[in-house]
């Protein structure tokens, strides 16, 4: 693996691969030493959390970071082109971290420069580092990544990180419940590559009632702004949040998954059962991009 | 039978032929070669063909076509057939290809894609299944070929 740039481009026996050494590193059953080695974090959209996640992972492995974050490209100003841009990070750095708005950027990285590139989110197309994580959430408390039953819920439709672990889970044989408002439900180009691939999935309208038979339940976020009426948004938005009353019928290995920032769609009720694994699943982060980062620059 | 079909095909003195376009196809053929011009053209629709069904047809005269003209055509018309005429002659017959990686010919209609942000060119791979699709190397949104804006 030199690049990680998109969940498209790992085979089931590279994701086991990672994901065993990210719970090696989480054992400290590996050590990795990033002593002498620089991150360049470019951020050219933010994104508080995720940075903060690849510098602690950078850091924890005495490895150090150079961080240039804006809203855009920021020598663009001066006329400098992307690909120069990221020509002279390359000079400084040992591994580009990068998050763009634009689709495709991490992808033309990685065609410019010669040192391994990390996709931190390239607009709405991929963001692989956070489906690893899911993975590895998914594979630490069902101890299998084969054959669950995933129910997805919130906004289906603008979520990246929701289409990656689509993605990424079918490859393992899951079965999908898609819960969400019809107008945030899964893209079509999603349906037909799972309907292209035989995998088994419904299309629901209601969280209430519908979650006793998954093994995990991935929440987002329902954003107000994505409604056109705000009366809409308040009509649909109860159906959608998970609160603790709803998990009295679920199975015993059943766990709740969110990517964070939570705001009420998950009712805070649901965070001291042992249901919730969101705040475990943000530390698994870590594990997981320790792994990633230590693989791209050969260190295990 | 066998001299109807020569002046046919040798319509031309010199210039390229494109046979077995798909029907309904020849007129974007001739958009993306830009020859509504000064060429003298020929054009045949909806006619019998034994090998598609019904095809297009296309003559022109005093051109020849370049290799990404050639790629481009591919790209709408993947099953015809490039005829190269000099002097009434049969120079050259060849079957285009759809080629499995396409640089520059298409342009990628996702407004968020680095290939419409950069001045870098296109990439597509070429998906054959029942309907014939293509996926943005860079941004990864895929799109059927026919719904797809083809340059040179
Ligand atoms: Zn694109």
């Amino acid at each position: 693996m030199k690049n990680l740039i998109s969940m498209r481009d790992l085979k089931p026996e590279e994701i086991y691969h990672l994901l065993s050494v990210t719970e090696k590193i989480e054992k400290g059953e590996i050590i990795p030493d990033m002593q002498r080695k620089l991150a360049a974090l470019l951020f050219f959209e933010p994104s508080t959390r995720t940075m903060f996640s690849f510098d602690t992972a950078m850091k924890r492995m005495n490895g150090d970071t150079i961080i240039m974050s804006g809203t855009k490209n920021t020598s663009a100003k001066k006329g400098e082109s992307f690909a120069d841009t990221l020509q002279t990070i390359a000079q400084y750095s040992d591994i580009i971290i990068m998050r763009s708005p634009t689709e495709g950027a991490a992808r033309f990285a990685s065609e410019v420069v010669e040192i391994p590139i990390v996709n931190a989110g390239d607009g709405a197309n991929q963001h692989p580092t956070q489906a690893l994580l899911d993975l590895y959430s998914i594979l630490k408390t069902q101890g299998t990544l084969k054959n669950l039953k995933i129910g997805l819920a919130g906004d289906l439709r603008f979520g990246r990180t929701i289409h990656s672990l689509t993605q990424a889970m079918s490859l393992f044989g899951a079965e999908f419940k898609f819960i969400s408002p019809s107008f945030l439900q899964m893209p079509d180009y999603i349906k037909d590559d799972l309907t292209l691939q035989n995998v088994k999935f419904d299309e629901i309208r209601e969280m209430n009632g519908n979650i006793s038979d998954l093994d995990i339940l991935y929440v987002t976020r329902i954003q107000k702004e994505r409604f056109a009426d705000p009366e809409d948004y308040e009509k649909v938005k109860g159906s959608y949040v998970l609160n603790r009353d709803m998990l009295s019928h679920v199975k015993d290995n059943f766990k709740v998954l969110h990517p964070l920032p939570r705001v009420d769609e998950i009712n805070t009720d649901v965070d001291n059962t042992k249901y919730a694994y969101y705040f475990s699943q943000a530390k698994n982060g870590v594990y997981t991009r320790q792994a990633i980062i230590s693989i791209l620059l050969g260190e295990v | 039978m066998d001299q109807m079909k020569t002046i046919k095909v040798n319509a031309i003195k010199n210039g390229t032929v494109i046979d077995h376009i798909t029907a309904g196809k020849v007129l974007k053929v001739i958009e993306i070669l830009n020859l509504a011009d000064d060429s003298s053209v020929m054009i045949g629709m909806n006619l019998n063909s034994k090998k598609i069904g019904k095809k297009d047809i296309l003559k022109i005269e005093n051109r020849e076509l370049s290799k990404n003209e050639v790629n481009s055509i591919a790209l709408i018309a993947p099953k015809a057939t490039l005829i190269i005429i000099k002097d009434f002659e049969v120079d050259s017959k060849a079957s285009l290809e759809l080629q499995e990686h396409i640089e520059e010919h298409i342009i990628c209609p996702n407004p968020q894609c680095i290939t419409n942000l950069e001045s870098i060119n296109s990439k597509f791979r070429i998906i054959q299944n029942t309907d014939v699709t293509a996926r943005c190397v860079y941004c990864e949104k895929k799109y059927l070929l026919d719904d797809l804006k083809i340059k040179i």
